[in-house]
């Protein structure tokens, strides 16, 4: 039987209290002493726990904030004396984008590496925008593999990036086709760089031994490289050297092992390619292409040009176009990219690797059903880091997260755990779907819904036009 | 083409006769509205009362007070926990105890209460909560002056942008004993019991594990009262379940779980369940703390190992596959009703259709909003339609096809009020199942905690003897009766306003319906 793919996790606890969701206010000057106290019958253990908590504390940083908010307390307490809230601090958390509750998912998921499991039904929003205006659709009877949920182990999720030819062709039956080279990742999840002000220097070591864990890749600006240290060359087959449109090409040695590249896009694409290829023929060249006013549009000239082989789509980290002031999402510029190269015929040819607004396991399966081969993301990996995004790194503060302190063990096996933990979910989704590779989930439009099509199909044909925004 | 046993309408004669029928002596259960108080010391109200330290404990607050929320009780010398649950809230600024105002020192003020914020969710909002739980207790709709705002949620889409359009004035008048809530569940003619049930819904599977025996019976014992069913789930069929068998449908789903051709002979209905709302595609999930030695006795598994079902039936690849599963169970009780329940793909609608032709009676659907005991949040949020699509796509499909009175359709997935259940039946169903709604009538506060350590907090979802204890079954079925209770009574407030006399009239009736996020202009043939 061949070797399966498979990322060994271990749970790495926090550094950090955590900052929970709910908090409770509890009045004990009016407390009646009844000695029988509901904090003894917490199903939770949370009372005792939080007692622990403060006798270890060592500097005040933060309350405690574990409670599951089942309200039990609250209504059993004879007086009435415990009120629940929610916490201000967490609500405070993330941005508009990466909300509180993705923060605290992600916390958890680099801790655990398990796949969030929780009791009673969708607590959320109808729908919404972005990645929250589409639905994956499943199968109530096609099954991936005939063992069901024991067979998931033959869900693949390896994906290839380079040019595929689009068609072989065969003289006296050996194929006559030359291939061009392909780089194969386990799970279509590269890791990219962070925006300038998440740089922490000591971070990327700990990613590149993330992405040799993993089985996938990195992309690193050329211009830091000396950062790799000893593991420039160790884990080379994990980089993707970045290189700025003016920035000189790495030496032949670089290139001459390594199996991807990414170069900015710039007036002269096709000349740098080919000096890449002159030194090595069998290198992978991505096009890194910034989504702003242009952005769809140029990715579509790329395509179409027969030298090149990867295009990297990036939108800003909130998954939004740049430049412009009604911003496009990452997801439906990918699904117009996408359309658009098979409509000309090329999509086949191409690969397409999109980054920017991935903040959940979920939004990856919904970018590559919208037309991507596979995503790279950064800021989830620095979330598990337990930072939350207070920006006060951005500001020059110091980071409250200590994010610039932590051990390797920590900080490689956090990461680690997220990425083995969202290919545990792509599997979720696509076991659900009946799809056995995530090579065919890309651009599987028909196998979603979406909220605009469905929305009309249904209620449009009963209620009229749609008059909300 | 229709299943095999499906075209046996000539073999009326074998039926029921041959057909094993449940030994235990049927318990009834009488649909009496009585009231059930909640059974936490401090019930959650929209309002609370602050008093400040100038009150003197005069207890004219405790004497205007006709709702009994201030306690003052003789010989103590301060207020007990005031009862705020009953408190009417700012309408009472409008009538002549309002004991803000009465207050000689003018020592309390009223505010909504903060906890609220902490509570609920876009789909179960604290008024909605908060209403449910008071429909339990009195087997009455709220009355306006609380305020609760409970009819829809907030979660901006579906059922919760739907309103009726009532006629000003009813076109017929009709009194409450002239409507009729009840349907039919076997649409065939094909021999087999026509299975009437009083309400437009029953009670969706919970299995033992996922819910404790105690939550079972009670929704067992309510579906009695209310001549309706209630599902045992996956996880088996209790043995205290026997006396509540003509009112019980048992679960067939992938894991196999307790199934036995004695219990499947109990019933009048036998559930195939191919999916569920929560986890389409994904099979059942009982977390090993929640594998008791009761549950794993009962399951045929281990103790303290979590059972995963496995997705599909591994016997089921096609129709085909599905009408042989369908024939075993016909063979197998002569007089059961056939249910298959399914999740809501993008092909629901062929689904459904193809179920039919393999012989099903009852099409349930369940959509992606659905309950559960757990499952891995990617599936509950993205993973499947919406049950308010699955409903139009799946009634305006069977109507094409001119199978519509041929099958019983059923919805379920995120269904929480009568509201819910009367526009559910008018975008083209036939009945809901409830499950989530019957879980809040027992005190379920929506933490999403059922799948953790020894499960939920409240007693509900839970096999953990001392958590299940918090609720006693008498309790329990008569605020489950309770909230039945009133929810017919609203469905037939309902059926009066637009003058129908039955709630078959409603189905289908999306004229009936507007959508606040369109334009409403489309003409109805």
């Amino acid at each position: 039987m061949p070797k399966k793919y498979h990322i060994e996790t271990k749970k790495i606890p926090p550094r950090l209290p955590k900052t929970g969701k709910f908090g409770i206010v509890d009045w004990r000057e009016d407390c009646a002493r009844c000695h029988n106290c509901v904090k003894k019958a917490c199903v939770f253990d949370r009372y005792r726990q939080e007692m622990q908590f403060i006798r270890d504390l060592d500097e005040f940083s933060s309350m405690f904030f574990e409670c599951m908010g089942c309200f039990s307390c609250v209504q059993k307490c004879t007086k009435g004396l415990l009120a629940l809230t929610v916490n201000p601090e967490y609500e405070r958390m993330g941005n508009g984008y990466y909300t509180p509750d993705i923060i605290l998912t992600t916390w958890n998921q680099a801790e655990t590496a398990g796949i969030p499991v929780s009791g009673a039904g969708y607590r959320g929003k109808f729908t919404g925008s972005g990645f929250d205006s589409m639905w994956t659709d499943m199968s109530e009877i096609v099954r991936p593999t005939r063992d069901g949920i024991h067979g998931r182990e033959y869900i693949s999720t390896a994906v290839d990036i380079g040019r595929k030819p689009k068609v072989l062709s065969f003289e006296n039956g050996e194929l006559a086709t030359v291939l061009p080279p392909l780089v194969d990742v386990p799970v279509p999840i590269l890791i990219d760089m962070f925006p300038a002000e998440y740089r922490f220097p000591n971070l990327v070591p700990m990613l590149l031994t993330v992405a040799h864990r993993t089985g996938t890749m990195m992309v690193i600006d050329w211009e830091d490289h000396e950062l790799l240290g000893e593991y420039r060359t160790k884990y080379l087959s994990n980089i993707i050297f970045y290189v700025g449109k003016d920035t000189p090409l790495p030496p032949p040695e670089i290139l001459a092992k390594a199996r991807l590249i990414e170069i900015a896009d710039s007036g002269d694409v096709e000349g740098r390619i080919g000096q890449l290829k002159a030194v090595n023929p069998d290198l992978v060249v991505a096009v890194r292409v910034e989504l702003d006013a242009r952005g769809e549009q140029r990715s579509m000239e790329l395509a179409l040009s027969p030298v090149v082989e990867v295009i990297h789509i990036v939108a800003d980290i909130n998954g939004n176009q740049t430049g412009v002031e009604r911003p496009k999402f990452i997801k439906d510029m990918t699904r117009h990219i996408h359309t658009s190269l098979v409509k000309e015929g090329v999509r086949d040819e191409i690969t397409i690797i999109a980054g920017g607004g991935i903040a959940l396991a979920e939004h990856m399966a919904k970018e590559i059903i919208c037309g991507a081969d596979a995503v790279t993301i950064n800021m989830p990996l620095i979330i598990g880091l337990e930072c939350r995004l207070c920006a006060s790194c951005r500001d020059g503060f110091e980071c409250p997260a200590k994010i610039e302190s932590i051990t390797d063990e920590y900080g490689v096996g956090r990461m680690t755990n997220l990425i083995a933990v969202w290919h545990d979910q792509l599997i979720e989704v696509m076991g659900a779907m009946g799809m056995r590779e995530a090579r065919r989930l890309r651009g599987e439009t028909g196998r979603a819904l979406f909220f605009e099509d469905i929305e009309e199909e249904t209620f449009g044909r009963l209620f009229g036009k749609r008059i909300s925004a | 083409m229709e299943g095999s046993l499906a075209k046996e309408s000539a073999r009326k004669d074998i039926l029921p006769g041959n057909t094993a029928k449940t030994l235990v002596p049927q318990v009834e259960v009488a649909r009496v509205v009585k009231p059930a108080p909640p059974r936490y010391r401090n019930e959650i109200a929209k309002y609370i009362i602050r008093r400040s330290s100038d009150c003197t404990l005069c207890g004219k607050c405790a004497e205007v007070c006709p709702h009994g929320v201030h306690v003052l009780k003789p010989g103590y010398k301060l207020f007990s926990a005031p009862h705020l649950n009953v408190c009417i809230g700012p309408s009472c600024a409008e009538t002549d105890h309002y004991c803000v105002d009465l207050c000689p020192n003018r020592a309390l003020r009223m505010v909504e209460n903060p906890m609220l914020k902490a509570m609920g969710d876009y789909r179960w909002t604290p008024d909605m909560l908060m209403a449910t739980w008071r429909m339990a207790e009195t087997g009455q709709p709220p009355s306006p002056e609380y305020g609760y705002d409970y009819e829809t949620g907030a979660s901006g889409g579906g059922l919760d942008r739907l309103r009726f359009r009532f006629p000003e004035k009813p076109p017929v008048e009709l009194s409450d004993e002239e409507i009729d809530t009840s349907i039919v569940l076997n649409r065939r003619d094909d021999g087999r019991p026509q299975v009437k049930i009083d309400v437009p819904w029953y009670g969706g599977g919970m299995s033992f594990g996922s819910v404790s025996n105690v939550i079972q019976l009670s929704k067992a014992r309510a579906a009695v009262a209310f001549n309706t069913f209630t599902c045992t789930g996956e996880g088996g069929y209790m043995e205290r379940m026997k006396p509540y068998d003509d009112h019980v449908i048992t679960q067939i789903a992938t894991g196999l779980f307790g199934v036995r051709e004695e219990t499947i002979q109990r019933v009048r209905i036998v559930e195939f369940k191919y999916a569920q709302g929560a986890k389409p595609g994904l099979g059942g999930h009982l977390l090993a703390d929640k594998v008791t030695p009761a549950v794993a006795k009962m399951r045929e598994t281990v103790l303290g190992i979590s059972l995963f079902s496995p997705f599909p039936f591994h016997s089921v690849y096609s129709i085909e596959d599905h009408q042989k599963h369908i024939d075993w169970i016909k063979h197998i009780n002569r007089r059961t009703l056939i249910s298959t329940k399914v999740s809501t793909p993008n092909d629901v609608d062929m689904v459904a259709v193809g179920s039919y032709s393999a012989g099903t009676h009852i099409v349930h659907l369940d959509g992606g909003y659905g309950g559960t005991g757990a499952a891995p949040d990617i599936a509950k949020k993205n993973i499947a339609m919406p049950i308010e699509y699955g409903i139009v796509k799946v009634h305006r499909f069977l109507t094409d096809e001119g199978i519509r009175d041929k099958v019983t359709l059923i919805a379920s997935g995120g269904l929480r009020t009568a509201h819910d259940i009367a526009k559910a039946i008018a975008l083209g169903a036939d009945g809901v199942v409830v499950g989530t709604s019957e879980l809040v009538a027992l005190g379920c506060i929506r933490c999403s905690r059922c799948e953790s350590g020894r499960g939920c907090p409240r007693g509900i979802a839970t096999t953990d003897a001392e958590l299940a204890g918090d609720v006693d079954i008498e309790w329990g079925t008569q605020r489950i009766i309770n909230l039945y209770s009133a929810w017919r009574q609203e469905l037939v407030g309902i059926l009066k306003r637009f003058g129908m006399r039955s709630i078959s009239e409603l189905r289908g009736r999306t004229d009936l319906l507007m959508h606040l996020d369109y334009t409403n202009d489309v003409e109805m043939k």
